[in-house]
């Protein structure tokens, strides 16, 4: 990363920036963290695109714009957003503008061997003690550093050993304020102990008027020996909305974790995921969906990291970019020096609906061992016009075809999504996109 | 039911229908032949409204409506069935669901309530028989690693689910073996209710052992030059096309 140093730095006006810092209610326990993380941050500023991790995806708008956090008071109530739940019977926790909304969520009643909640309540919990800001890493990515130095509240969820959880756990997480410009710092931190099982899912979306908003997601995953963590990222924001999301997840032995991301709405969405497979015999799959129109910017950097052997991942991202809309895929996997007998597998497949639609597509294998399987591909096309004709000769109209052969594209993006319920509500937010 | 007059017809700037004339009436089976290049599948992609061809000149009129005027999904619609010579893989379509749709959008057009999944699947099962389906294939994706003869009879089926008033068999004998050839005549045969009419393009006499045409039409340089009974396919078969070009050049040349 030793070009930080030379794109440093078109810093939001650093009055500015102490203001967010200020605003942070810090947690005392990790205060020298989040006060590393803002010099860190100060150190590596904004990106411009000639980062080479942000050659196609131009931030630089966030260092002229004058941020600042929201002051909307919460508005949530349960009964208002019930109906938007993941399942009917869903755990549900509501973050408004960064900050856990209690009352309308529902988390008093936990089963056991579950623990959900804000990181001022659960701080003194040994696993996030052990592993909270730990995983994210600030040094290299300003927008973690970011994060870390500002964040006002965190959800915590915390799955005890040998706890298997089948109900999702939802994380809808909402920008209600009516404000210009705002930040909205958001911050996950989920460990699964040895033998748990737990699906997540977080939403994206705003309700607020016509704000400009910047979102800047962190979430770090946790996945013990032996666990599993069944994940759904779903961004459904405003278009005047720049969502920075960096997920994380830190795998042990014999673990598995099953990352969707569905990139449908904001204005500019950059994703980093991180998964590294820290110990021998992990599963990791990552699937990723971007339904890109108008002129949304969608950019997806995966890193997958095989630090060990007898570990297995795959890959499979689709986007299907509209109108003046513009897609990256930036795909990285390192195979280690000791990840020996490791399969990892990449597929990237993207359409392009119109003529002015454009795909960057990168993917990038580092191997350093000599006994594995490793694969990828990428591909960029246009709507089969055959299978288009084949359509509407049996009847179907040009528009119902289109959504058919869209859909078709993009199904098999959720087919792994192993919760029932939760598959068929993120499958009717992609169908309600694309009719 | 059709009628075809003095129809010119190009793809990519290049002539291929000059002039053809043609009338199919209700009940009829037509089979056209003709050596490659002759236009016959020129012919089919037309009726059926593919763009890239390019009407020049001359009109196709179906049931008084002008065809010609009409979107390809109109056109199936009102009733126009083409079996792909090519059957098109549709990979994350199940056969099942691309059926339900269609049948929905034809009942749709004609002022029908849609069917439900119950109705539709009993309608389903039953025209499955008629071409040997099994459950599976409608499972499976459109066509999707469908072998020659499943593709084609994957066609058949689904004329038989829309139920056309004109269906336009383009090529569908095409490298089908005989046991294939005998289930999609089968199936054709059985939909055979003496309204429902049916052009059959073929490049093989043998399918017309087990469709038997009321009439067998010869296509030559984008023309129909010469129309007969079943009896004329025969002649074709064993004499092959020579005879009937060296007529047509002599008087094209006169």
């Amino acid at each position: 990363m030793s070009t930080l140093q030379e794109t440093k730095i078109t810093i939001l006006n650093s009055a500015v920036f102490e203001n967010w810092v200020n605003a942070s209610p810090r947690v005392d326990v990790f205060a020298t963290i989040t006060k590393d993380a803002a010099q860190a941050f100060l150190l590596q500023g904004i990106p411009t695109t000639k980062h080479e991790e942000w050659k196609y995806t131009n931030v630089t708008r966030l260092a002229q714009t004058a941020f600042q956090v929201s002051k909307s008071n919460a508005t949530l109530t349960t009964s208002g957003v019930t109906n938007e739940k993941v399942t009917a019977d869903a755990i549900l926790i509501v973050i408004e503008n960064g900050i856990i909304n209690k009352a309308a969520s529902n988390i008093d009643a936990l089963p056991q061997g579950i623990q959900i909640g804000s990181i001022h309540d659960l701080k003194d919990n040994t696993a996030i003690q052990k592993h909270f800001l730990q995983h994210a890493d600030y040094k290299s990515e300003p927008f973690v550093a970011l994060n870390t130095a500002t964040f006002l509240d965190a959800v915590c969820i915390l799955a005890d050993a040998n706890v298997e959880f089948n109900t999702p756990i939802h994380l809808m997480i909402v920008n209600t304020s009516n404000e210009a410009n705002v930040y909205i710092p958001v911050r996950v931190f989920v460990a699964a102990e040895k033998n748990a099982s737990i699906h997540v899912v977080e939403t994206f979306s705003s309700k607020g008027n016509n704000t400009t908003a910047f979102v800047n997601a962190v979430s770090e995953v946790v996945v013990a020996d032996n666990a599993k963590v069944n994940y759904v990222k779903l961004q459904g924001e405003s278009e005047n909305t720049t969502h920075i999301n960096y997920h994380r997840v830190a795998m042990a032995r014999d673990s598995y974790q099953h990352l969707t991301t569905l990139s449908l709405g904001g204005g500019l969405i950059r994703n980093n995921l991180n998964i590294r497979l820290g110990d021998i015999n992990g599963t990791a799959y990552l699937n990723g969906l971007t339904l890109a129109r108008n002129t949304q910017l969608v950019d997806h950097h995966t890193v997958v990291d095989h630090a060990m052997p007898h570990c297995y991942s795959n890959e499979l991202y689709k986007n299907l970019i509209d109108d003046k809309a513009q897609g990256v895929f930036n795909g990285k996997i390192f195979v280690r020096k000791d990840a020996q007998k490791t399969n990892a597998f990449q597929s990237n497949k993207n359409l392009l609906l119109s003529n002015d639609a454009t795909m960057n597509a990168k993917p990038q294998l580092e191997i350093f061992a000599d006994d594995v399987k490793c694969s990828h591909g990428a591909t960029t096309g246009q709507l089969d016009d055959e299978a288009l004709f084949y359509l509407r000769a049996r009847g179907i109209g040009e528009e119902a075809a289109r959504a058919l052969l869209n859909h078709a594209f993009a199904a098999d993006v959720l087919e792994g999504i192993a919760h029932e319920g939760i598959k068929k509500n993120m499958l009717d937010f992609v169908n309600h996109k694309l009719n | 039911m059709l009628t075809i007059k003095d129809l010119k017809a190009s793809v990519e700037e290049k002539q291929i229908l000059n002039g053809l004339n043609f009338e199919v009436k209700p009940g009829e089976v037509h089979a056209i032949m003709g050596p490659n290049g002759s236009g016959k599948s020129t012919l089919a992609s037309v009726l059926a409204g593919r763009e890239e061809y390019e009407v020049t000149e001359g009109e196709v009129m179906f049931n008084g409506e002008d065809l010609l005027e009409m979107s390809p999904e109109d056109r199936a619609r009102a009733g126009v069935f083409l079996a792909f010579q090519y059957p098109v893989e549709i990979p994350g379509v199940s056969n099942a669901n691309f059926l339900k749709t269609a049948v929905n959008e034809v009942r749709k057009s004609k002022g029908l309530e849609a069917l439900d999944s119950k109705q539709f699947l009993k309608i389903m099962q039953e025209k499955m028989k008629l071409v040997e389906m099994d459950k599976a294939m409608t499972q499976r994706s459109v066509n999707e690693g469908f072998s020659g003869g499943e593709k084609k009879r994957n066609e058949i089926f689904q004329m038989a689910m829309l139920e056309p008033s004109l269906a336009i068999l383009d090529e569908t004998d095409s490298g089908l073996d005989i046991d294939a050839l005998r289930i999609v005549a089968n199936g054709v045969n059985a939909l055979r209710d003496g309204q429902r009419s049916f052009i059959v393009i073929t490049h093989y006499q043998r399918l017309l052992d087990y469709i038997v045409p009321d009439f067998v039409h010869v296509l030559y340089k984008g023309r129909i030059v010469k129309s007969g009974t079943k009896d004329l396919a025969l002649e074709l078969e064993e004499k092959g096309y020579d005879w009937i070009k060296e007529e047509v050049d002599a008087t094209l040349n006169a």
